[in-house]
């Protein structure tokens, strides 16, 4: 993709995207200061001791809630409790198959849009935020946790990390084509600074905390 | 200054008009900038942050040409189409010529101050190309036909009393309701539909990583995620200095962000684009538009190391009363005044003056940009290339006149506190600019120096 060009050529595309990629790149060069180290990250972190009441503190803090279960079909009950019986509710989790449906990951996205309550996994929760990690492959599609009226994201309760630091070591070298820090439900203070949840995304996130 | 736009001092007497406003504009901002200080005080390494943040961007900075490199293979090899634009007028084009190529006329597009500063959708429009704002402040601003007034928040300068009456003309709710749990409700349904009806959308890029190729957007709405996801087409345009060396450096850009610009623990959603999903088409434009200039000036490249948080602006006690649209430049407030006269310094020339250089952005400034001293070497450079207004010259020769003939100062100061004592309309009064929107104060009996002569013995 590298041309350097002879002048001709340099001449033929003055104006051609190629020529502002070297012209750029060129500048840069030029003008960028002289080579400085790159920092160590040693001596960042979350020094909290309590990270799992960290992490539901935060998270109620903006908006979301908790609910720590024994196992993934406790949350059959939840659903009950809060959704219509014909509420539409997907899950990519296949403990859920009795009250979700879970064969929705090849359609095309833009049919989740009447979806009322998404159930799906995450990866692990980040104390000091309450971010959760999720990539593409736990997601079924990737705009299912922001296309869903309600979202539920279950990890373990032994897969929360004391800061972003930790998390960023996790995830390391890990391969995926989109992966996202979701924390709490979907939010705007643009009109006077008034919070408000469900701007665009989910209007509620419940995280159910798995017993290890 | 150009032609048709108002210098900050003259806008801001305008915004100044309304005393209450101002006020509440004063306040809403220092609302937010306590938020950034309750966060930065909640987590014990704030200060070692900043400086590992500022130290990854100078050397990312200093490697920029080759961490470029790096971004673009990586990019390719992940199956997205990679786009270099010099200036505003080749980005546009470059965004033009993806739509026609799948014959769309329109987009949704999620906050992107780049876009602003290139004046996209105005160019777009030209070509009949019709572009929707998702961020509910940028949809505020965009459907009453002004720019955003700050870049975290666009429409800081509105009262939801605005807001209901621009959603009332527009998207017909209610007149007089003016509720945000309401308003926002409105804005939700309109922008869904836009939303699921739109085959291209175009996103900024808050953190491009070399190492990987992936580029992060970070929003609260999610918007940004809406649009893309649903979109065949995704379009995500940086500026150049949006690059960092890798991965983990992200750990330590998320835990500054949020909390420097709302007090946050961190953004809703922090987006990871590495590749395009099945089907998709995923672009990337990468724009220079006087940067690699930037880059040059030594005094001046720290700019460069912003990653837009707008805690500067929060803090700032001209941008609290003047407000943003004063600026007259996409990007408002301290940073938008150093980085403003390298796009164009005839034009901009006015904006360095804007402060106080009381420093407060240097102090929450979360990369540790010397903005208030940079702000102070603009000036020099500004009058130095010959942009300093008329007034200022002749005040600054008056000045130096003065403060080298001491009889001459000494006769000043008495006659400034005699006039100040016996007849205080004289300074008291709207034609004296010290007397805008303050009292002015008691002048002392004598000077110094005549305290001084008295009292040696």
């Amino acid at each position: 993709m590298r041309l350097l060009g002879s002048p001709s050529s340099i001449l033929f595309s003055k104006n051609s995207i190629m020529s502002s990629r070297d012209k750029i790149l060129k500048a840069i060069a030029k003008n960028q200061p002289s080579l400085v180290a790159l920092p160590s990250l040693n001596g960042l972190g979350n020094p909290t001791e309590d990270i799992v009441t960290q992490f539901k503190t935060i998270l109620s803090g903006i908006g979301g809630q908790v609910i720590e279960i024994e196992q993934i079909t406790d949350i059959a009950a939840f659903v009950q409790k809060h959704f219509a019986p014909n509420a539409r509710i997907i899950s990519t989790l296949p403990e859920l198959s009795a009250i979700a449906e879970t064969n929705w990951q090849n359609e095309d996205p833009h049919t989740l849009e009447n979806v009322d309550f998404a159930v799906i996994k995450g990866h692990f929760g980040v104390a000091e935020n309450s971010a959760i990690w999720l990539t593409e492959e736990l997601l079924g599609q990737r705009v299912s946790p922001f296309i869903a009226q309600y979202l539920g994201i279950v990890i373990n309760k032994n897969d929360i990390l004391p800061s972003m630091q930790e998390a960023y070591q996790r995830i390391g070298q890990a391969e995926y084509g989109f992966g996202t820090f979701l924390a709490g439900p979907s939010k705007t203070a643009d009109i006077e600074q008034s919070l408000v949840l469900g701007a665009h995304g989910a209007r509620g996130l419940t995280v159910f905390l798995v017993a290890s | 200054m150009g032609n048709n736009v108002l210098e900050h001092s003259a806008a801001s007497e305008i915004f100044n008009k309304d005393t209450e406003r101002v006020g509440w504009h004063d306040e809403t901002l220092w609302f937010v900038r306590s938020k950034r200080d309750k966060a930065a005080h909640q987590i014990q390494d704030w200060e070692l942050l900043r400086e590992t943040a500022s130290a990854i961007k100078n050397h990312g900075l200093s490697n920029l040409h080759d961490y470029l490199i790096q971004f673009e293979q990586n990019a390719l090899n992940n199956g997205v189409q990679v786009h270099w634009a010099a200036d505003a007028a080749e980005h546009n084009a470059i965004v033009h010529s993806i739509l026609s190529k799948h014959g769309v006329k329109q987009m949704v597009k999620s906050k992107s101050m780049l876009t602003e500063e290139c004046h996209l959708n105005e160019h777009l429009s030209q070509h009949g190309i019709e572009v929707i704002d998702t961020d509910l402040g940028e949809r505020i601003v965009q459907l009453r036909n002004e720019p955003p007034s700050h870049i975290v928040l666009p429409a800081i300068h509105l009262k939801k009393e605005d807001v209901g009456e621009t959603f009332h003309q527009h998207l017909g709710t209610e007149k007089g309701n003016k509720d945000p749990q309401y308003l926002t409700e409105a804005a939700r349904q309109h922008l869904r539909e836009k939303f699921l009806t739109r085959k291209v959308a175009l996103t900024g890029v808050n953190f491009a990583v070399a190492e990987t190729g992936e580029f992060v957007v970070c929003t609260n709405e999610g918007n940004a995620d809406m649009g893309a996801h649903l979109a065949d087409v995704h379009i995500a345009c940086m500026g150049f200095e949006k690059l960092i060396p890798k991965r983990e450096h992200l750990g330590v850009f998320l835990r500054l962000l949020a909390r420097s610009a709302t007090g946050q623990p961190i953004t809703t959603y922090s987006s990871h684009f590495k590749k395009p999903r099945p089907g998709q088409e995923m672009h990337i434009v990468i724009v220079d538009n006087g940067r690699s200039n930037q880059l040059g000036r030594a005094d001046f490249r720290n700019s460069l190391k912003c990653i837009r948080c707008g805690a500067c602006m929060n803090t700032c006690p001209v941008y609290r009363r003047s407000g943003g649209h004063s600026y007259h430049n996409a990007v408002a407030g301290p940073i938008g005044s150093i980085l403003a006269p390298n796009l164009d310094m005839k034009q901009n020339a006015d904006l360095p003056f804007a402060s106080t250089l009381c420093g407060s952005c240097s102090n929450v400034c979360p990369v540790k940009i010397d903005i208030h001293d940079q702000l102070y070497k603009w000036r020099q450079v500004l009058v130095k290339e010959g942009h300093a207004t008329i007034a200022k010259k002749l005040s600054m020769s008056a000045m130096t006149f003065t403060l080298s003939n001491p009889k001459v100062y000494q006769l000043g100061g008495k006659i400034g506190r005699f006039m100040m004592q016996l007849a205080p309309f004289a300074v008291n009064n709207p034609l004296n600019p010290w007397y805008k929107q303050r009292d002015m104060p008691t002048p002392p009996k004598e000077s110094f120096r005549e305290w001084y002569l008295k009292n040696k013995g």
